[in-house]
């Protein structure tokens, strides 16, 4: 039986968000509801997902009914399905503080389009179809230049125009690369992908190495692999704070482009590709992770200083994704949840804080804020998530990642891993107490008090998930570990798109 | 025929690549349109060059030209076409917000830029 569900994240969130867009545009009441029960219902439905992912194998959705490899199709699996189900949660979230702080009523279309980036990533999760991944990717980058200009702006706008000018490269990379496959190929659909690049003749190959190459260097940019991640500074810090916080998880759609088609299309089994991508991307995370830190020390405002943080933890993701083994696959795809979860949870954070400042920058210390404790320790929570310290998830995290990535590289790795944590806890050591201690020395009006329970609430339910992904972590592993078998076992994958004519 | 789609798309990228490393939005977004256009050609070439090939049945044909080629263009056509737009739009709210269309950003927001008091 062909469950219809899979296809509902993706349709659910553009037809409510184009219904808010012709009917509902001038009252933000009524788009703030409609937006919410999109959101709780999309959460249930990826839940129920998760759940049918967990017990029955990949299970393939033919749009139009058209069979594989001719028509599109979606495809459930442990991984799409949990990325979907962390997407939704993310959103949730940020969407209540977004409510809460009243950021949505700073500028118009907040609510449409952020349904409409829902839909993208949601979308881009689940295609098994590599020309619908750059369709969605598309779709999520047209809503996310939409959020990020929201509210507008000087700087914002600039930033703006940078971050689309370079997506806008990126997006025609894509498309050479695509069409590269295309001509070597004949497909692309992924799982006949999977097969016709692993018995691809001699002369083809070098033109394959071509276009996975250029395949890898759009989701490096997405994933702001160095050097490639120029965008992100800019765009995070200056983008609004509930916006970058769901920015978090772009960064992460990036990073399951690079797994889904490095375990698929070209694992490294395969002879046209073998470890060539493992090669090009472990030393390009090394330096991710350690510019990341360096940077999370340098900064002088405390959004940058964010930033800075997502893409050392993308540089941490990406060391343990270039093994390409389903150990370090799993620990990769807990470290993923994690730091999605903290980093937006940071960006709020430093939303709330620079909200109630005159500014936040971390050279000058200004008087407290109202509410200075319970910020200061939502900041404290969050700022030992990302380092890595126990007892959050980070810590887990990290040691999961240390122990995959034990080998003949064992040393370089764990020393730059090591002493990129001991640089990051510096970094927020010294933006907390210029923040929140040397705030009591400082003299002059305490700024305005500002009461936001909502916006506070969805801070605090970020951190919780993450204490309870602490708690959780065996069930989750066990469903990790899961999902790394499947992942490297890409049989089921190709069977669920049952493909038609000769192979 | 091989030749001559090769040169252009090879032109058409070398001009944007040149382009979009401009400090100024307008030649980046010409450069941006630049690519797009030698994209396009890119993927229609993909499908193999036919001359005189239908892309649908038909009884009489003697051969046919790859559809699904002209279908991604056409896609892919609309899209740059959209982000084009866009990308037009928040250049020109840059530049009448700021008074400047420079596209690089120096790092801290108490600078002065020309036109400021404008």
């Amino acid at each position: 039986m062909m469950s219809h569900w899979i296809i509902v994240p993706v349709v659910l969130p553009a037809v409510v968000g184009a219904l808010i867009v012709l009917i509902m545009r001038h009252d933000l009441v009524l788009q703030r509801v409609f937006a919410l029960a999109t959101g709780l219902a999309t959460a249930a439905i990826a839940g129920g997902l998760l759940w049918s992912a967990s017990v029955h194998p990949a299970e393939a959705y033919f749009l139009g009914n058209w069979p594989a490899p001719f028509g599109i199709v979606l495809v459930l699996d442990r991984l799409s399905a949990m990325m979907v189900a962390l997407t939704v949660a993310l959103w949730l979230a940020v969407q209540l503080y977004a409510i809460g702080s009243n950021w949505d009523s700073r500028g118009r279309h907040f609510h449409a389009l952020m349904l409409f980036q829902l839909m993208g990533l949601c979308g881009a999760f689940l295609t098994g179809d590599a020309f619908n991944l750059f369709v969605f990717f598309e779709v999520l980058l047209i809503a996310s230049y939409g959020l990020m200009i929201h509210d507008g702006g000087r700087d914002r706008l600039r930033a703006g125009v940078q971050y689309i000018a370079y997506n806008l490269v990126g997006s025609t990379l894509f498309l050479f690369a695509l069409a590269s496959i295309y001509a070597v190929t004949g497909t692309l659909n992924m799982a006949d992908l999977a097969v016709k690049v692993a018995i691809l003749p001699e002369g083809d190959v070098a033109l394959i190495r071509v276009a996975g190459v250029l395949l890898m260097l759009v989701f490096a940019i997405k994933g702001a692999l160095v050097p490639l991640h120029f965008w992100l500074p800019a765009t995070y810090s200056l983008a609004p704070g509930p916006v970058a916080a769901l920015f978090a998880v772009m960064t992460k759609v990036g990073a399951y482009a690079i797994i889904r088609t490095c375990t698929l299309i070209f694992p490294p089994a395969t002879p046209a590709t073998g470890t060539l991508f493992a090669d090009l991307l472990l030393p390009a995370a090394l330096v991710t992770l350690t510019l990341g830190a360096i940077g999370v020390i340098g900064a002088k405002t405390l959004s940058r200083l964010v930033a800075f943080a997502v893409i050392a933890s993308m540089g941490t993701l990406f060391i343990a994704i270039s093994r390409f083994d389903p150990q370090s696959t799993a620990a990769a795809l807990y470290y993923l949840v994690h730091s999605t979860l903290a980093g937006a949870a940071l960006f709020l954070i430093a939303d709330l804080v620079s909200d109630r400042r005159a500014h936040d920058r971390l050279t000058e210390s200004l008087p407290p804020i109202a509410r200075s404790g319970l910020i200061a320790t939502l900041f404290f929570g969050a700022a030992v998530a990302i380092a890595g310290m126990p007892p959050l998830s980070g810590f887990l995290g990290k040691l999961l990642i240390l122990d995959a990535t034990r080998g003949a590289l064992l040393p370089l790795i764990w020393t730059v891993v090591l002493a990129t944590s001991l640089i990051t806890i510096v970094g927020f050591s010294r933006a907390g107490s210029v923040l929140f201690w040397k705030a009591h020395a400082s003299t002059g009006e305490p700024a305005e008090t500002k009461d936001e329970p909502l916006a506070v609430a969805a801070v605090i339910l970020l951190l919780a998930a993450l204490a309870a992904m602490t708690v959780a972590a065996g069930p989750i592993m066990a469903y990790l570990g899961g999902t790394a078998a499947q992942l490297y076992d890409p049989a089921g994958y190709i069977a669920a798109n049952a493909l038609q004519g000769a192979n | 025929m091989e030749l001559l789609v090769a040169s252009a798309v090879g032109m058409m990228t070398a001009a944007g690549v040149y382009l979009i490393l401009r400090q100024r939005t307008f030649p980046v977004i010409v450069g941006l349109a630049f690519l797009s256009y030698a994209v396009n050609v890119f993927i229609f070439a993909s499908g193999r060059l036919a001359v005189d090939l239908p892309p649908i049945l038909s009884k009489t044909a003697p051969g046919y030209a790859d559809p699904l080629t002209q279908a991604l263009v056409l896609t892919a056509i609309v899209i740059s076409f959209g982000m084009t737009a866009v990308i037009v739009m928040m250049s020109l709210g840059a530049y009448l917000e700021s008074g400047d269309d420079r596209i690089d950003m120096t790092d801290t927001d108490d600078t002065d830029y020309p036109g400021k008091d404008a």
